[in-house]
């Protein structure tokens, strides 16, 4: 446990140096905070219509404006973070889950079980995505469920195709082969040998995804295909802003800064921790 | 070469038949039925029933799995209930507004993108270096629609520097070229960093490399070596994530042309979805999922063709 | 005495590392003679390559001059403007690298690359062409014209090092510089490459600097011998005389272990013993001191200098 805690000061430390991926963490930690925290933070409720005071300027009253139906900005946007984590984390952590089990089958199994699931995968990466998605969202109508399938069953090829390239380069290390030998069981093997080999690249490709996913909702709700009125999104606020753009900027400016933060924060943090837990990048750094 | 080629296309055509199978097998066997969806849920039976004939659902599914193909083999593509109009006229109307719209964004992002890495790969670690590395993350990751739309709200409707909306009067090129710009730049963006750093990261390598060292023994100009012998390598990896480029371009353009309502497959889509209009929606999600599939088939075909080792390698295979 | 065509003295290199300076040469003295061949000769990890890369002058970034110089015709290489050096390169001095796979553009003709280091020349393409085809020929490949086309990829290993040293004979270089030329190729071929370079050597009349760590080719080729030890000149001197009556202990050592001039049957083949010294952190005194059977107390105390006229050795035990 201590030699855990070691590594993770160890990680600190590096990332420390790193101005932008420091600066990514603390942008990821505020908005983390600011989600969890939304209806407390929040300065109105973000559904109280107020028609009287609609499309008004940032003042004192409401710090980024209201929209068309006099809703505060702010506390939409505000909720609207916590849509976008919501659909975040349970997308990645339940693609992440099936993609691990899919590609260590792919990976490990029969070779027609292997070809098998990639010709599955390759078949579903031939989608565009957001084809994908609105043809899904065609069929089943707009929801916030609908998006989370969508963005699971595009990322699972994603995953998947990952760990089985590395269950498969791991498949035939000797000191996996003598395991076998020795008569260790699959799960053994897997759950003790593959599965913290391939652990940090996960974590990295997970990162990395959360801008991916966040935009993916975003722009569904902005296309009026994603989460159902009156709830807020960044996306939903986009869209509304985007209706009535020549008569206030501001739903739009507020609507998207949060979009540009997290997606930056993200990337600049899973950046800098693959420089950092990525073993091939760190022996490259130390040779030059 | 010319099996390398069929090889790999057959593989495409697989995909791509699994995945239009897909698509078709989804649609029905999602719960509900399209037409009542469509009609309403005060609609009468016999309307219903109508358009489910229409629509050819009422019959069972590998039949209508089978009667889609044997039309997609003639081009066809099935009738618009709505419009009455053939899906396939409807979709290839559209379809070059997006292919203009595209080919401007990666032009411009390879344009942009290739002296970028370039200059970054050999003033390593110099301020250009640096700034093109962040802002290329940057922009990577910002979605598409954010930049389309702060570029909507400052330069089209604050500062009037470009229209706002459409594709421009037809025939008028000066003004579809300006009608070009703003969409081009919000599809095209992230392009440019991605390319930059793609070209930056093979350069590097290229530059590392023993026949570099050759040249530069023989005294010829850094310039010439940059340039005939280092980045003419560096750039084929580029070229295969030009045809992936294009390929996800054809959907990504899809929120460019809503923001700027500009006509376009994307727009079309967007329309159809909204209305369940389903053979208008299959129309055109087959096509750019085609074209998707082609891009990158094109993309390794080009990419064997350019690099004289893959091509000996492959013709030999 | 004619003067040198190139003339290293007191040459010191180092490379900065994360481990520290890494003085990979170290006063390192040698001459070459118009027309004459000199081989270098040392293990892997002795500074030979360090050394020709100083010489172009294309060292690696984290390298450091530290002091010494190296003139060529009279010239000194390492206080030259950088485009005076671009200038020497491929006209005055040229050069054939060890491996022939990867030396060679790999999406460029070999035309294409003939033609391109004729860069100085204001002939027709067709005529430097029919230039790189003349010499194709003279190094032993047929078909020259056809051969232009290719790609190397095409070429075998032993062609490809052929195109090289056509390459490098295209200018009419003063001073040739080979790195291991032959290394990567079999033995029979190594052979007829040997001889090729003996006769071009002879037509052309330029001076050679032949780099290798295999004796009986230096044997075969050389006027004369450089030997290295871990950065520095431990034995100069005529091929001959290096040969038959060598004189510092690491140059015996080599001898011995040379293949193919062991005389008994012997069921192993002999290795010196020991390990190359860190360059990081040098021994005080004689660096081959502790490989060395015949090591005397100075040895421990200070580093011998290469001492001698003709032939000498950097030896406290010869010089005695």
């Amino acid at each position: 446990m201590s030699t855990r805690f070691g590594f993770l000061k160890e990680v600190f430390a590096s990332l420390r140096k790193d101005p932008l991926g420091m600066t990514g963490l603390v942008i990821v930690v505020l908005v983390l905070l600011a989600s969890v925290f939304a209806s407390q933070l929040a300065p109105h409720d973000p559904l109280d219509v107020d028609v009287h005071n609609r499309l008004q300027s940032p003042s004192w009253q409401h710090w980024l404006g209201t929209d068309q139906l006099g809703r505060d900005v702010l506390s939409r946007v505000l909720l609207g973070g916590r849509v976008a984590l919501k659909v975040a984390l349970v997308a990645i952590s339940v693609s992440l889950s099936a993609g691990l089990l899919l590609g260590m089958m792919a990976g490990f199994g029969p070779a027609w079980l292997d070809r098998l699931l990639v010709t599955c995968f390759d078949t579903l990466r031939s989608f565009p995505t957001i084809m994908f998605a609105l043809a899904i969202v065609a069929l089943t109508g707009p929801s916030l469920n609908t998006v989370i399938g969508v963005i699971i069953i595009t990322s699972i090829p994603v995953y998947a195709r990952i760990v089985r390239t590395q269950t498969q380069a791991l498949r035939d290390q000797d000191y996996i082969l003598a395991e076998r030998a020795m008569g260790a069981s699959t799960a053994r093997i897997l759950g003790h040998h593959v599965l913290p080999n391939i652990a940090a690249p996960l974590l990295i490709l997970a990162s990395m995804d959360v801008p991916a996913v966040v935009a993916m909702e975003a722009g569904l709700s902005f296309l009026g295909l994603g989460v159902s009125p009156p709830t807020p999104s960044w996306g939903s606020i986009l869209n509304d802003g985007y209706s009535y753009l020549r008569n206030s900027p501001w739903p739009i400016i507020a609507g998207g800064i949060p979009l540009i933060l997290v997606t930056l924060g993200f990337t600049f943090f899973g950046e800098s921790l693959r420089d950092i837990l990525d073993p091939k990048l760190r022996g490259k750094g130390e040779a030059s | 070469m010319l099996r390398f080629i069929t090889r790999r296309a057959s593989l495409s055509l697989l995909i791509l038949f699994l995945a239009v199978s897909l698509l078709f097998a989804m649609i029905h066997m999602m719960p509900g039925d399209p037409a009542s969806v469509i009609l309403g849920p005060k609609a009468s039976p016999e309307l219903k029933a109508e358009l489910n004939q229409r629509m050819g659902l009422d019959q069972p599914m590998l039949a209508q799995l089978g009667r889609f193909y044997a039309d997609l083999a003639r081009g066809d593509l099935g009738v618009d209930v709505f419009s009455d109009r053939e899906v396939a006229d409807i979709v290839f109307e559209q379809l070059p507004y997006t292919l203009v719209l595209v080919l401007a964004a990666i032009g411009g992002a390879t344009l942009l993108g290739i002296p970028l890495g370039c200059f970054s790969a050999i003033r390593r670690n110099s301020l250009l270096d640096r700034i093109t590395a962040v802002m290329s993350v940057a922009f990577i990751a910002i979605p598409s629609f954010v930049v389309a739309l702060y570029l909507l709200l400052w330069l089209a409707v604050k500062w009037r520097w470009f229209p706002a909306m459409g594709a421009g009067a037809s025939g008028d090129i000066a003004d579809q070229a300006r009608h070009l710009v703003l969409p081009a730049i919000a599809l095209g963006l992230g392009w440019v960093g991605y390319i930059a750093r793609l070209v930056r990261a093979s350069m590097l390598e290229v530059m590392e490399e023993n026949h570099i060292r050759t040249a530069r023994a023989f005294g010829l100009p850094e310039r010439s070596i940059i340039v005939h012998y280092a980045l003419r390598i560096a750039i084929l990896p580029t070229v295969t994530i030009l045809g992936l480029g294009i390929g996800s371009m054809l959907s990504g353009a899809l929120f460019a042309e809503i923001v700027f309502s500009r006509p376009g497959i994307g727009k079309l889509l967007h329309e159809a979805v909204i209305t369940r209009n389903y053979p208008v929606v299959m129309g055109s999600v087959l096509v750019t999922t085609s074209f998707f599939v082609l891009s990158t088939l094109v993309a390794d075909v080009v990419n064997a063709a350019l690099d004289p080792r893959l091509r000996d390698s492959r013709r030999s295979s | 005495m004619t003067s040198p065509v190139l003339d290293v003295r007191r040459l010191s290199v180092s490379y900065q590392t994360g481990r520290g300076t890494l003085r990979a040469l170290r006063n390192v003295n040698m001459t070459v003679q118009p027309g004459r061949i000199v081989g270098i000769v040392g293990e892997s990890g002795c500074g030979k390559s360090t050394l020709i890369s100083t010489i172009i002058r294309l060292l690696a970034p984290n390298a450091r001059i530290d002091g010494g110089s190296i003139e060529f015709m009279g010239r000194d290489l390492l206080s030259l403007e950088s485009e005076a050096m671009r200038a020497l390169r491929g006209d005055g001095i040229s050069m054939v690298f060890q491996d022939p796979m990867t030396s060679l553009n790999p999406v460029m003709t070999i035309g294409r690359q003939m033609t391109d280091i004729q860069h100085r020349d204001n002939r027709s393409r067709a005529d430097k062409l029919a230039r790189a085809a003349r010499l194709l020929e003279r190094v032993g490949i047929a078909d020259p014209a056809e051969q232009l086309k290719r790609y190397p990829h095409h070429l075998s290993g032993g062609m490809r090092q052929r195109v090289a040293i056509a390459m490098a004979l295209m200018t009419e270089p003063a001073l040739l510089i080979a790195d291991e030329p032959t290394t990567a190729l079999d033995a029979t071929l190594e052979v007829q490459i040997i001889h090729r370079l003996r006769q071009l050597q002879q037509d052309f009349g330029c001076a050679v600097l032949f780099i290798s760590h295999h004796l009986g080719v230096i044997a075969e080729l050389c006027d004369e011998v450089v030997v290295m030890y871990a950065g520095e000149v431990v034995e100069t001197g005529s091929t001959r005389e290096v040969f038959l009556a060598p004189r510092h202990p690491y140059t015996r050592k080599l001898l011995e272990c040379d293949p193919g001039r062991i005389e008994e049957s012997t069921r192993h083949l002999p290795v010196i013993a020991g390990k190359l010294p860190d360059l990081v952190d040098l021994p005080k005194g004689c660096v081959f001191r502790s490989r060395c059977d015949e090591s005397i107390d100075i040895c421990a105390r200070k580093p011998p200098e290469l001492e001698g006229d003709d032939h000498c050795a950097a030896c406290h035990v010869v010089g005695q």
